[in-house]
């Protein structure tokens, strides 16, 4: 019977004379991890707004070059498995630290790191070819918002890995405290987040983009 | 042209050409400008108050002194606001029969695209935000909000899109294309100057301070409520701010996004929104209204709260309809998304696409026209005080039907091709603005000030400021609606029917009226702090409040409530009082809290530089200032120590001299 | 009294002066049509607007602290009804289910792309009469008409019979505006690449104005026109004077034309350059130009590859000059001489069939 009052408003009603005040140290739950979520969402709604330009836009070849004349699978393939694979060694990374074995996370976290560099290398490098070929995000609407979008999503990556140098420095110097971990929480979430965007980028813009 | 030239990377496009010194207007407004500041400044400087404003205010992570900055940057803000509603007042007033009135379109569009931009981004949504965050931890029993450092970077973020609005008036110009800067006329190719590269930045600034307050509230609501406090025992006005934040998290994104967008196609030639090459303006004109409706909604929603919590504290009464009130406000969250094409029927869409877009709006009557029988409902059999949150309460009541029905009128799409940008629709939207946000706001600075600050607002002057701003503002809007049925559309210069012109003296004279309420709620202001003494609140509860932020004194100390509140009932202070539950007066503990951090202040002032450089294409500058901004927020990463416990016996003084007080006080 | 009825009887003949509005006293069936539409809503609204303002008015006066009523019928813990949520809920429902038939039904038949089935109320639009077409430009900043069947154009002033429809076929140059004859018909916007269309008629003979609805610039409060509605002899005499007094409009004319300026005098083209309009919509007046309908099918078709990339040009210096345009550094996608197939077959540079 009492055991139904899991809400403490309801277990106090009960007594005579009901208690309006905490005796003890009330300390509500860490927000972070809920908050840092709703971030995520709202810098999904900034994705979503920049895919929905690219379905208006993408088709928009202004007499210019399209996707299926632009764009090397076996690149973007390549591409897409680093960033797969740097999702891979973060949670790696994630065991690792609820194992308390800082060496070991450290290094996957370093690996991560390294495949998200890779992945920002052979991005910028299809960039630079493009623009060389002349389709540079002026040349028309759908390159504008091709560049836009996966632009958005490899400045998210350069951010992550930034972050990600930064946690190092952190996790080296204050150890794995509950403060640290809960940062390697959220930018787990924002990793994959943006593992997420990207399979939404590799399928709407590169596989369907090729399609005739 | 090889080698690049060091003073455009430092000065961009930045001259002294950029002071308008020729300009008698503006000289004269910088001079005063100039002139206030330096006393400000120089008033600082001798009661040597530098080092208590900053680190009393400018770092200060508490949400209610943070509230409060929010309020002043509204307040300031609205002057400026303001002063650009009564220039355009006198400009449409005298511009007839050949006269080009004193504000050449070059000056005057300017300041019609400002006024927009002030009021809403500046005015509306500080006022509200401030209010939002005094409020809402006290209402629901918190010491803080979930993130109190990012509280005060977001405020600052805000301040600095503010600076960046203002320094257009004197470097530079500001931007000529209405408040919404569609393209292609605020594209590149039309809009060369600096003008829309400032409304982009400044927005893109303050929008990043929102939509990090948004996510603060949401977490802080969710996570942080006293204990026994269910969703459905939560303050009026704290759901209606969790929708408002629900919404500004939604909401706000697509704006950066579009902006974004814009900012590529002036900077980096990209051609998202231009005539060639592909692009497509009327996808700028969707996405800015998807924002844009919700916004609305951002504004009104936590100023129904106000009303919900003034209509039964005044009428002495539990609220009316407490479930369907907040039923009401989630449907119109949800709804808020559906409607945004209202705002374009004109742009040709099939007429299914247009009477759905319609219905929906009208539809969003539905709850709002609940919430409005609720607040009448909760006044019968009330015993009514009519204080000065009343009055404003009541003048809303009765203004904002009337802009709800011509809301509706322009609903209906074929009445809305005659009836569309004309100044019937700046009738309407004024008369819903003011006649709710900007009352509400009002009724709630009128209603929580004595909480701030442990005195009351001189009610004489209060309603003095009601009366002329409810008279000022139907003397200067019903001529608009008359103009609107006379087929008059908005943004004009000047005229040539001159039977127009008595309308347009008519509202200007409402404007002289709006502006003696705002002079009389400067001289409240003033009264009220000269006559502190007289006015004081020691009880912490002048109006027989029924919400846990009542239940604290007046001000609050920086830890709100000594012990937490344990909460049983929706209308929890007066549950409290009605089962005479005591004071708790022993057993202090600690307190855990959050310290102060210059780290917002210095962020955001990188962030203020670097959306200057921007504008003025100073990119060494703003490259500097990027790198200043990683580096300061990386830095403030590094510090761990962000919290201290406030010791058990200065709560223990702090609460005994309150004790002290109530007991001399019955 | 004496100063009473001074200040009264001004204000009176004020408000008698609004009731004249041009919204309210229309010269079109399609204006009527929607100030109907207006004056239908208001009364439904007014059905539940009149008696919250009275109520609230009413309990405000009557529960003030201190009345009879309050101190009797004080009920401190009164929250709910289930009646009057329902009523609450229902009474602005059942108005908006009326309001949003008639949105759904009115929105269909005044649809500004529907050709008219009448010219007034019941008066149908008689058999064989095929409406006046006019096309609109919106320029920076004036407004230039072209009338396709009787060839020839006009600057800032249009003319129409009366109790004919007309299809407005509407465009613009460089920016935004709308189209906006307030005695005629609602407006609708005029965007630069695209075409909006506008049915309406006018019924009465006479001389009304036009605007620009959407600001769109500097020039904008001078965007005006004047709409003559004139029998059909008139109009004939009109289009016969615009014939005769009117200079020719060539594709470098209207280049030139198109250029900004403000308070643009009226003046008449007998003689326009054929596909003009169709040109202006499609941006390509510029004799080097694609045309953004050749420019859509090519898309469609998948572009036209790497070689289309640098197919990037803009109106040259010789023209530029003789037109007196200064370069602005605007480019567009140049014009094609379409290259043939084997067969003959039209294909693009990249070797795709167009």
């Amino acid at each position: 019977m009492s055991d139904m009052h899991a809400n403490p408003s309801a277990a106090i009603a009960e007594n005579e004379t009901p208690q309006f005040w905490m005796t003890k140290d009330h300390h509500p739950e860490n927000g972070t991890l809920l908050g840092f979520w709703i971030y995520l969402m709202s810098d999904c709604l900034i994705f979503a707004c920049l895919f929905a330009c690219y379905g208006v836009l993408g088709r928009n070849y202004a007499g210019g070059p399209s996707g299926a004349d632009l764009f090397e699978l076996p690149l973007v393939a390549l591409n897409t498995a680093m960033l797969l694979l740097s999702s891979i060694t973060y949670g790696f990374a994630v065991l690792e630290m609820q194992k308390n074995r800082r060496g070991t996370m450290m290094a996957w976290l370093i690996i991560t790191g390294m495949f998200g560099a890779a992945f920002l290398g052979i991005e910028l490098y299809e960039f630079a070819h493009l623009i060389h070929e002349g389709a540079g995000p002026q040349r028309s609407a759908f390159l504008s918002s091709f560049f836009t979008l996966v632009g958005t999503h490899g400045l998210h990556v350069t951010f992550g890995i930034v972050w990600l140098i930064t946690l190092l420095f952190q996790v080296g110097k204050h150890g794995l405290t509950g403060a640290n971990k809960r940062r390697i929480m959220c930018l787990s979430m924002f990793w994959h987040f943006l593992d997420v965007v990207w399979i939404g980028v590799f399928t709407f813009v590169y596989l369907m983009g090729v399609l005739p | 042209m090889n080698t690049p030239d060091l003073a455009k990377l430092i000065f961009g496009r930045l001259s002294l050409e950029a002071i308008p010194y020729h300009e008698p207007i503006l000289l004269a407004t910088f001079a005063g400008v100039a002139i206030g500041g330096i006393a400000l400044l120089a008033i600082i400087t001798k009661y040597k108050l530098w080092g208590y404003l900053w680190k009393e205010w400018f770092t200060s992570i508490d949400h209610k002194k943070i509230g409060i900055m929010y309020m002043v940057l509204g307040i300031v803000m609205l002057l400026r606001g303001f002063a650009d509603a009564l220039m355009m007042r006198a400009q449409q007033a005298i511009a007839f029969n050949g006269n080009p009135g004193f504000l050449p379109p070059h000056h005057y569009d300017q300041i019609f695209t400002a006024h927009g931009v002030i009021m809403i981004f500046f005015v509306a949504m500080p006022l509200v935000t401030g209010l939002m965050n005094y409020v809402v931890p006290l209402q629901i029993g918190a010491r803080d909000v979930a993130f109190p450092f990012l509280n005060n970077f977001s405020f600052w973020m805000t301040v600095a899109g503010g600076l960046l609005v203002m320094a257009s008036l004197f470097v530079g110009e500001f931007a000529r294309t209405g408040w919404l800067a569609y393209p292609p006329l605020s594209g590149l190719a039309q809009s060369p100057d600096v003008g829309v590269d400032y409304y982009i930045w400044s927005l893109q600034v303050a929008g990043v301070g929102t939509t990090l307050s948004g996510i603060n509230l949401i977490a802080t609501i969710v996570k942080m409520r006293a204990p026994g406090m269910t969703m459905m025992k939560m303050p009026v006005f704290t759901w209606t701010s969790l929708c408002t934040n629900v919404l500004i998290v939604a909401a706000f994104p697509v704006l950066t996004a579009v902006l974004v967008l814009l900012a590529l196609d002036r900077y980096a030639g990209t051609n998202f929104f231009t005539n060639d090459f592909g692009g497509n303006a009327m996808m700028y004109v969707n996405l800015i209204w998807i924002w844009g409706h919700p916004e609305v909604y951002i504004l009104v929603l936590p100023v129904f709260g106000v009303f919900s919590e003034v209509v039964s504290t005044f009428s002495q009464k539990r609220l009316f309809g407490y479930a369907s009130m907040v039923y009401a406000t989630v449907v119109i969250t949800v709804l808020s998304y559906l409607v945004w094409l209202h705002h374009f029927f004109t742009m040709g869409s099939g007429a299914s696409v247009n009477s759905f877009f319609g219905i929906t709006t009208m539809i969003i009557s539905i709850p709002t026209g609940a919430k409005i029988f609720n607040w009448l409902f909760t006044m019968y059999r009330g015993r009514i005080q009519f204080d000065v949150p009343m009055l404003w309460t009541v003048g809303f009541m009765v203004t904002f039907v009337i802009g709800g029905m011509t809301g509706v009128m322009l609903a209906v799409p074929p009445a809305d091709f005659l009836l569309h940008n004309s100044l019937f629709l700046i009738a309407h939207f004024h008369n819903v603005i003011i006649g709710g946000v900007v009352f509400g706001l009002f009724a709630g600075i009128n209603y929580w000030f004595p909480k701030a600050f442990g005195f009351r607002l001189d009610p004489f002057w209060g309603k003095c400021s009601f009366w002329f701003w409810l008279v000022g503002f139907y003397v200067a809007f019903m001529p608009l609606y008359v103009l609107g049925f006379m087929g008059v559309t908005r943004r004009m210069n000047h005229f040539e029917d001159p039977s127009l012109q008595i309308w347009f003296q008519i509202a200007a004279v409402g404007a002289g009226l709006i502006a003696l309420g705002i002079g009389s709620f400067l001289v409240q202001i003033y009264v009220s702090i000269k006559n502190k003494d007289k006015l004081r609140d020691v009880t912490g509860d002048p109006w027989h409040g029924r919400t846990l932020e009542w239940a604290t004194s007046s001000p609050p100390p920086e830890y709100n409530f000594a012990f937490t509140p344990v909460i049983h009932e929706a209308d929890a202070w007066w549950d409290m009082k009605e089962r005479n539950a005591t004071r708790r007066t022993e057993g202090y503990l600690p307190i855990h809290m959050p310290k102060n951090t210059a780290a917002g202040v210095i962020i955001a002032g990188f962030a203020f530089v670097f959306g200057f450089a921007m504008i003025w294409h100073m990119f060494l500058v703003a490259g500097l200032a990027f790198l200043g901004l990683l580096v300061s927020a990386i830095t403030h990463t590094f510090n761990y120590k962000r919290d201290y416990y406030i010791p058990a016996d200065v709560v223990e003084r702090t609460e005994t001299a309150r004790t002290e007080e109530l007991a001399a006080h019955v | 009294m004496k100063m009473l009825r001074g200040l009264l009887i001004p204000a009176l003949a004020l408000l008698l002066s609004g009731c004249d509005a041009v919204l309210f006293s229309p010269s079109g069936d399609i204006a009527r049509q929607q100030r109907d539409l207006i004056f239908i809503s208001v009364v439904l609204m007014l059905i539940i607007i009149v008696p919250v303002i009275f109520l609230i008015l009413l309990f405000a006066w009557k529960y003030r602290a201190g009345s009879k009523a309050a101190e009797q019928d004080y009920d401190p813990d009164w929250n709910h009804s289930t009646v009057l949520e329902l009523i609450v809920w229902s009474a602005p429902l059942l108005i908006i289910i009326a309001l949003g038939a008639i949105t759904w039904t009115s929105t269909h038949k005044l649809d500004p792309y529907r050709p008219l089935d009448q010219v007034a109320q019941n008066r149908p639009v008689a058999e064989g009469v095929k409406p006046l077409v006019v096309e609109v430009v919106a320029l920076d900043w004036k407004w230039l008409f072209l009338y396709p069947e009787q060839g020839i154009a006009t600057v800032n002033e249009m003319a129409a019979p009366v109790d004919r429809p007309i299809e407005f076929r509407i465009t613009a140059s460089n920016v935004m505006n709308a189209f906006f004859v307030p005695s005629l018909a609602g407006m609708i916007y005029a965007m630069p690449g695209m075409e909006t269309k506008l049915n309406a008629v006018m019924n009465k003979t006479g001389d009304f104005e036009g605007i620009s609805a959407n600001y769109s610039g500097a020039g904008f409060s001078d965007m005006r026109f004047r709409f003559h509605s004139l029998s059909e002899g008139d109009f004939d005499a009109w289009v016969a004077k615009a014939k005769a007094e009117g200079t020719a409009l060539s594709r470098e004319d209207y280049l030139k034309l198109e250029q900004p300026s403000e308070r643009e005098p009226v003046h008449y083209y007998g003689n326009v350059a054929a596909g003009l309009y169709n040109a202006i919509l499609n941006r390509c007046v510029e004799s080097n130009r694609m045309c953004a309908n050749d420019m859509m099918a090519l898309d469609k078709a998948g572009g036209q590859g790497i070689v289309g990339t640098y197919n990037v040009t803009s109106l040259d210096a010789p023209t530029r000059s003789r037109l007196g345009i200064a370069d602005d550094g605007r480019r567009y996608v140049g014009a094609l001489c379409a290259a043939r197939g084997a067969t003959g077959e039209a294909m693009t540079p990249a070797g795709r069939p167009l």
